[in-house]
C-alpha cells in the first residue's frame, strides 16, 4: 500500500499538544469564563453557611478552597447537572462524539486507510469539530413544497427523543437522571416515537425518495420493535421487576448474558436495526435512494439528526449493558480515597498542611462504588459500541424482503425460545425467588 | 430467427411517437403522463449517487420496478466526429478519454486497424508489451468497477480495498508508460516507449502480490452470505435473451456463452498463453459480478507469462512516415476483449491523412441495452445490483 504518512516526530507531537492547550486556555479566558459568568447570573445559586451566593462571590470562591467545595456539592446534586452534564445529555453527546472519531479512525484502520489525519494535528482529533462547524455554516434548504413546521420540527424531535432515552439508562449507583419504577416500559415507549418522527420528516419534505426511505425505515423500526420487546421478556420474568437499576443489582453475581444468550443476540440484531446501521441501514442506502429519509434535510437539521442517531446508539449500547451484561457491577478497581491523608492534613515535609472544608469531599456526593461504577459501565458500552460499529467494515446491505423475513418469522421464533429457557429457568428454581440469587 | 424481444415489455418512450415538434413536448421522464396512482416515476440520476453519468427513468409499484428506461448521453463527447478531423497519430489521445481506466483497450482496435491500413508489421517484443499492457489495464479497470459494485451494495470495505490495491497496478503503468491514467502508449507500429529497466522484476513482485491479495476479497466479499442472498437469483439473464440482446464480454460469459475474443479470433500474441475464458452458467448479477474477478486472476497468468515469454531485446515500435496515410479507399474492423467486452474499431480511409470515417462499437452500449428487461419485475433494493453488475461504463455509451 503506497499510504504517504508524515513521519512522526516527538517533538512536533508535544508542540501540537502545547498549540492546542494554548488555544483552549485562550479561548477559555475570552469565552468561557464570561459564559460562566451569564450561566451562574442566571442559575438559582445556593444558600451556603445562612449566606446567599452571587456570581461575585462565586468567583472569588473559585480561588478558595474552602468555599468552592461545598459548592461543586452543592451542584452535584442538583437535577441541572444530572440533566445537562454527567449521567444525561453533556455524558452521552461526549461519548457519541467520541464514537464517531473511534468509527471513522477504526474503519480506516480496517480498510488500509488513514482516516481523519490533519484536522488538530493529533491523528484528526479535532475533524467532528471542523464538521460540526461546516454543519452549522451551512445553508438550510427547505423544499418548496413541504409542509414546514412539521419539517422543521422533526430533526429537533429526534434529538429530544434521543436525549429522553438517554435519561434512562443508570450509569452508577445513584447516578440517573429519571429513576422510575417503569424504566424498561419507558424505554418501549420512547422507541415507539422513533418511526413516528421518522415518517413525519420524511412525508413532510414531500419529496420522493426520502418518502422511500421514511416508508423503509417505518417498515423497519415497527417489525423489528417486536422482537425487541420480546427478547426483553425473559430479563423481566427473571427479575421480576422493570427498574432499570434493580435489574442491574440483580446481575451482581453474574449478567444475564450467562444464561439468556439467545436474548441477548436479538436484541443486539434488532438493536442494529433500530439504529438503522449497516447492514441495517436501508432507510439511509445511498446507492438506492440517494440519504434515504435524510435526502432533504440540510445543515444543522441534518447534523442534529446525526447526534440523535450517535446519542440513540449510545442509548442502546448502554441499554444492553444494563439488561445483559450487568451494568455497574464488576470488580473493584478503583483505590480507595485517602481519607487519612486530607482530614488530617497534608504533610509536606515537617509542616502539616490544613484546609478546611475537604473533609465534605468525600461524603456521600461520590464515593468509590460510583466512580467504580462507572468506569465499568463505560468499559462495557464502549466494547459494545465496538461489536455495533464493526459490521459496518463487513457486510453488504441487505434487501427489504430478507430484512422482513428476518424480523417477523426468525427473530420471533428465537424471542420464544428465550423466553421457554427463561421459563425453564424459573420453574425449575435455578434463578430466581429461592435459586442462585 | 425471431425478431421479438424476451420479455413482453414496452418502454415509455416507445409506446407512442410523439410529437417532438408541439411546443408541450418535454423529455421522456419530464413529461406528466397518464399513469395509474399506484406507480411513482423516479428519475434516478444525472444526479443521484447511484446512476453514474446518466439518467434511468424508472416507473415502480410499491417496491417492484414496472418499467425501466434507460436515458445514457449525458456525457457525449463526439469521440468518432472528432476523430475525422485529426491524423491518425494525433487521434490516439482523444480516443482513450471514453474509458480512462482501461486506456490500452481501447486504443487497442485502433491501433491494430491502422496498421492493416498502412500494412505494417509490429516487431514481436512490441506485441508482448501490448498484451502485458492490455492486462494490466484490464486488471486497472475491473478494480475500479469492482469498487463501485462494492460501494453499490453498500460494502464500503469493498469499496477501498480495491481501490487500494489498484495502486499497484497503476504504479506498474506509469513506470512502463510514464502515465498513471490515460497511458497513450499503443501507437501503430508498436508501443511508444521501451520497459525500463528491472521493469520485469518488479512486475512480477506486484502481480504475484496482486494476485494474493484479490483472493483474499473472496472472505470479505464474494463468500459473504449477505451478498449471496441479494445478488443470486436477481436479473436472471437466460443463454438465449443474453445472445438476442447482443450483450458481451463478461455478461455474455456469465449466461453460459463461452465467447471471449482472446480465444475466439486471437490477435497480436494472444494465441501463445495459456488461459481460460470464464464462464458461468447461472446468468444472475452474483455470477455477472464474480466473472470479472476471475479474469483478473487470468489476466494474472497471462502477464505471468507474457514476461517469460517476450524476446529480451529488440525494437519496440516501426518508424512511421510523417503524416502516415492510408493506400486507397479502404475499411478495416478489428475488435478486442476489453474490460467490459468485445471492443470494436471500425475505420474507413480514403488516402488521406485523416480517417473517413471512424465509428467505435463500445460493449457498454452493448449491455446497456439489456438493463430494461432485468430490471422489470425486480424490486427496487436491486437496482444497483443489477444495474452495476452489467459491467457498464457510462461515458464509453455515450463516446
Amino acid at each position: 500500500m503506497s499510504v504517504i504518512a508524515p513521519n512522526f516526530k516527538l517533538s512536533g507531537f508535544i508542540k501540537s499538544l502545547l498549540d492546542n492547550i494554548f488555544w483552549i486556555l485562550l479561548i477559555f479566558v475570552l469565552a468561557g469564563l464570561p459564559a460562566v459568568f451569564m450561566i451562574l447570573l442566571l442559575v438559582d445559586l445556593p444558600v451556603i453557611d445562612g449566606e446567599l451566593l452571587t456570581p461575585f462571590l462565586a468567583l472569588s470562591y473559585l480561588v478558595n478552597p474552602t468555599r468552592l467545595i461545598p459548592v461543586i456539592h452543592a451542584f452535584l446534586t442538583t437535577d441541572i447537572f444530572r440533566v445537562i452534564a454527567f449521567p444525561g445529555f453533556g455524558f452521552a453527546a461526549l461519548l457519541a462524539a467520541s464514537v464517531i472519531f473511534v468509527e471513522r479512525k477504526m474503519m480506516a484502520k480496517l480498510q488500509l486507510r488513514v482516516g481523519p489525519f490533519y484536522c488538530g494535528k493529533v491523528e484528526g482529533i479535532l475533524q467532528l469539530m471542523g464538521d460540526g462547524l461546516k454543519l452549522i455554516s451551512k445553508e438550510i434548504i427547505i423544499p418548496a413544497k413541504a409542509d414546514k413546521p412539521i419539517f422543521w420540527a422533526a430533526p429537533v424531535l429526534f434529538v429530544a427523543t434521543a436525549a429522553a432515552f438517554v435519561a434512562l439508562i443508570p450509569v452508577a449507583p445513584g447516578w440517573v437522571v429519571a429513576d422510575i419504577d417503569l424504566g424498561l416500559l419507558a424505554f418501549f415507549a420512547v422507541i415507539g416515537f422513533f418511526p413516528i418522527i421518522t415518517i413525519l420528516s420524511a412525508w413532510s419534505a414531500n419529496s420522493k425518495y426520502p418518502f422511500i426511505g421514511g416508508i423503509r425505515a417505518l417498515f423497519q423500526m415497527v417489525s423489528f420493535e417486536i422482537p425487541l420487546i420480546l427478547s426483553l421478556l425473559g430479563v423481566v420474568m427473571l427479575t421480576g421487576t422493570l427498574n432499570l437499576s434493580e435489574i442491574i443489582e440483580s446481575q451482581s453475581n453474574f449478567p444475564w448474558i450467562v444464561f439468556l444468550p439467545i436474548g441477548a443476540i436479538v436484541f443486539f440484531i434488532t438493536m442494529l436495526a433500530e439504529l438503522e446501521r449497516i447492514p441495517f441501514d436501508l432507510p439511509e442506502a445511498e446507492s438506492e435512494i440517494v440519504a434515504g429519509w435524510l435526502t432533504e434535510l440540510s445543515g444543522m437539521m441534518y447534523g442534529l439528526v446525526q447526534l440523535g442517531s450517535y446519542l440513540k446508539l449510545y442509548a442502546f449500547a448502554a441499554l444492553f449493558v444494563v439488561l445483559f451484561l450487568g451494568g455497574w457491577n464488576g470488580p473493584m478497581i478503583v483505590p480507595a480515597f485517602p481519607e487519612q491523608i486530607i482530614t488530617e492534613g497534608i504533610e509536606m515535609g515537617p509542616i502539616t498542611l490544613t484546609v478546611d472544608g475537604l473533609e465534605s469531599l468525600l461524603s456521600n456526593t461520590i464515593t468509590q462504588e460510583m466512580l467504580n461504577g462507572t468506569l465499568w459501565f463505560v468499559l462495557k458500552t464502549a466494547g459494545v459500541i465496538f461489536f455495533i460499529i464493526l459490521p459496518r467494515g463487513v457486510f453488504p446491505r441487505v434487501r427489504v424482503d430478507i430484512l422482513l423475513d428476518l424480523g417477523w418469522s426468525k427473530l420471533i421464533g428465537l424471542c420464544f425460545i428465550n423466553i421457554f429457557i427463561a421459563l425453564g429457568l424459573l420453574y425449575a428454581g435455578v434463578l430466581g425467588p429461592g435459586g442462585l440469587q | 430467427m425471431t425478431t421479438e424481444l424476451p420479455r413482453d415489455i414496452k418502454l415509455a418512450s416507445s409506446e407512442k411517437q410523439i410529437d417532438q415538434s408541439s411546443s408541450n413536448w418535454l423529455p421522456p421522464g419530464l413529461a406528466l403522463q397518464k399513469v395509474d396512482e399506484k406507480i411513482m416515476t423516479l428519475n434516478v440520476g444525472p444526479q443521484h449517487p447511484g446512476s453514474g453519468h446518466m439518467r434511468l427513468i424508472i416507473q415502480i409499484d410499491g417496491d417492484y420496478i414496472v418499467a425501466c428506461d434507460p436515458d445514457p448521453g449525458y456525457v457525449h463527447r463526439g469521440e468518432e466526429k472528432m476523430a475525422e478531423y485529426r491524423n491518425y497519430i494525433t487521434n490516439i489521445p482523444h480516443l482513450e478519454r471514453p474509458v480512462i481506466h482501461d486506456s490500452c483497450n481501447i486504443l487497442y482496435p485502433y491501433v491494430l486497424g491502422v496498421e492493416e491500413l498502412l500494412g505494417i508489421e509490429v516487431p514481436e517484443r512490441a506485441k508482448y508489451l501490448r498484451v502485458i499492457g492490455a492486462e494490466i489495464n484490464r486488471c486497472i479497470y475491473i478494480m475500479y468497477w469492482l469498487a463501485i459494485y462494492g460501494i453499490f451494495l453498500g460494502h464500503s470495505t469493498m469499496f477501498m480495498w480495491p481501490t487500494g490495491d489498484r495502486e499497484l497496478l497503476i504504479d506498474l503503468m506509469e513506470k512502463m508508460t510514464g502515465a498513471r491514467v490515460t497511458h497513450s502508449h499503443f501507437v501503430p507500429g508498436g508501443v511508444r516507449n521501451d520497459l525500463p529497466a528491472n521493469f520485469e522484476d518488479v512486475c512480477l513482485r506486484q502481480v504475484n502480490y496482486f494476485e494474493k491479495r484479490i483472493k483474499e476479497y473472496a472472505a470479505v466479499f464474494y463468500d459473504n452470505p449477505i451478498l449471496i442472498s441479494r445478488t443470486k437469483d436477481t436479473g436472471v439473464l437466460s443463454r438465449q435473451d443474453a445472445i438476442r440482446l447482443g450483450t458481451t464480454g463478461s455478461v455474455l460469459r456469465a449466461s453460459g456463452v463461452d465467447f471471449d475474443v482472446r480465444k475466439k479470433e486471437p490477435y497480436d500474441v494472444y494465441d501463445e498463453f495459456d488461459f481460460e475464458s470464464i464462464v458461468m452458467k447461472e446468468g444472475d448479477s452474483y455470477a455477472r459480478s464474480k466473472v470479472p474477478w476471475l479474469d483478473m486472476m487470468e489476466s494474472c497468468r497471462i502477464i505471468k507469462q507474457a514476461l517469460e515469454k517476450i524476446p529480451k531485446s529488440g525494437s519496440v515500435r516501426v518508424k512511421l512516415k510523417p503524416n502516415p496515410k492510408g493506400k486507397g479507399f479502404d475499411t478495416v474492423y478489428k475488435r478486442v476483449e476489453s474490460g467490459r467486452g468485445s471492443l470494436g474499431c471500425y475505420i474507413v480511409s480514403d488516402a488521406k491523412p485523416e480517417p473517413y470515417r471512424l465509428k467505435l462499437s463500445v460493449p457498454s452500449f452493448r449491455n446497456l441495452i439489456a438493463l430494461p428487461y432485468l430490471l422489470k419485475g425486480e424490486k427496487l433494493g436491486n437496482m444497483p445490483a443489477v444495474y452495476w453488475s452489467l459491467n457498464y461504463w457510462p461515458v464509453e455509451a455515450d463516446r
